[in-house]
């Protein structure tokens, strides 16, 4: 039976769509059977994310109201067979989706794959509520900023309610140079107010733009860091115990002009 | 860019999501937080002389659990 685990962030524009997209296409190299779920009805978004836009027949609302089968609305994945889609429907809202049947669905697909990742639509309302329903893990992305912090707060007391026990946190786009000049809060500080654990860091990285620009998951190039990142937290997810990544060394020139106050 | 002297706005954030987290753990809005200090400089008032203007309330974090915390100064009884 396989693990489903929802992706989920409370506040929206934290990365929930591109973390979804790269954790699937890592658990796949490493030879998992993967199935990705995009439960944001009406902002249908993983689809673009992984440039599958342009293969898809039917939805998850197609299938939870039975005008097809669920292998006939799965995508597979151009680059790793294992991989698979099951699309947002885009023309309807939320309501589309009652919890029950998520929770049935689910449940078929954990019998046909490894991971299910299901990549919940933002905000704390039935669309959370629906995407939470089916699963038995929880992973929780934030930024490192006032605003976003506070939502994930409200959001592993919610999941909590809802039965999901020691949920996870990711904190995407980490800036070093902020965080060493003390602009910006770093993983210890993040840690410490949310008392939860964390499953990985992700630096800010301009290439995550051009790689949703091309429809091609960052985890695909071996040389990116944010790719060794999303990686590394499959990795984590897997079970092993891998250190924290160095989010980049300081260059000597950068380090002077700091101390004098110039960078 | 602002010179170094300037910035360290971190100690700023990690303050601010520490207090606003406090309050909405504890669901206390600020309305529900005024009402509260109200009640209990009553209470006080009853049996002491405070001095009601400087009477103040906090609410703050102390190791693993939350704390109230009030400051209740008194009228000089000389």
């Amino acid at each position: 039976m396989g693990k489903a685990i929802v992706i989920t962030s409370g506040k929206g524009g934290v990365g929930k769509t591109t973390t979804t997209a790269n954790i699937g296409m890592a658990l796949a190299i490493l030879g998992r059977s993967v199935v990705l779920v995009d439960a944001d009805i009406g902002l249908r978004n993983l689809d673009v994310v992984m440039g599958l836009e342009n293969r898809i027949v039917y939805d998850v609302v197609d299938v939870v109201e039975e005008r097809c089968r669920i292998d006939q609305a799965l995508i597979k994945d151009k680059r790793h067979r294992n991989l698979l889609l099951l699309p947002a429907a885009q023309t309807r809202d939320k309501s589309a989706l009652k919890q029950e049947q998520v929770k049935d669905l689910i449940q078929e697909l954990r019998e046909e794959f490894d991971y299910i990742l299901i990549d919940s639509p933002a905000g704390i309302e039935q669309g959370f509520k629906n995407a939470i329903v089916g699963a038995q893990e929880a992973v929780i992305v934030t930024t490192p900023e006032v605003s976003a912090v506070r939502d994930a707060d409200r959001i592993i007391g919610m999941l909590e309610a809802g039965g999901l026990k020691d949920p996870r946190v990711i904190i995407n786009r980490i800036r070093q140079d902020m965080v060493r000049r003390g602009d910006m809060m770093d993983i210890d500080d993040m840690i410490e107010i949310l008392a939860i654990d964390l499953l990985g860091i992700v630096p800010d990285d301009e290439d995550i733009i051009v790689s949703t620009n091309k429809g091609e998951p960052i985890v695909l190039n071996s040389k990116s860091r944010t790719g060794e990142a999303f990686r590394n937290i499959a990795r984590r997810i897997e079970g092993e115990d891998l250190p924290l990544m160095n989010t980049g060394r300081e260059k000597f020139v950068q380090r002077i002009k700091r101390m004098i106050g110039i960078s | 860019m602002a010179p170094f002297w300037w910035r360290r706005s971190k100690k700023t954030a990690k303050e601010r999501l520490r207090l606003i987290l406090i309050h909405d753990r504890m669901e206390l809005t600020p309305a529900k937080m005024e009402e509260l200090k109200k009640d209990l400089r009553d209470v006080l008032q009853k049996h002491l002389d405070v001095k009601t203007e400087e009477f103040e309330i906090s609410v703050s974090r102390k190791r693993d659990s939350m704390a109230l915390e009030a400051d209740i100064p008194l009228k000089d009884s000389r």
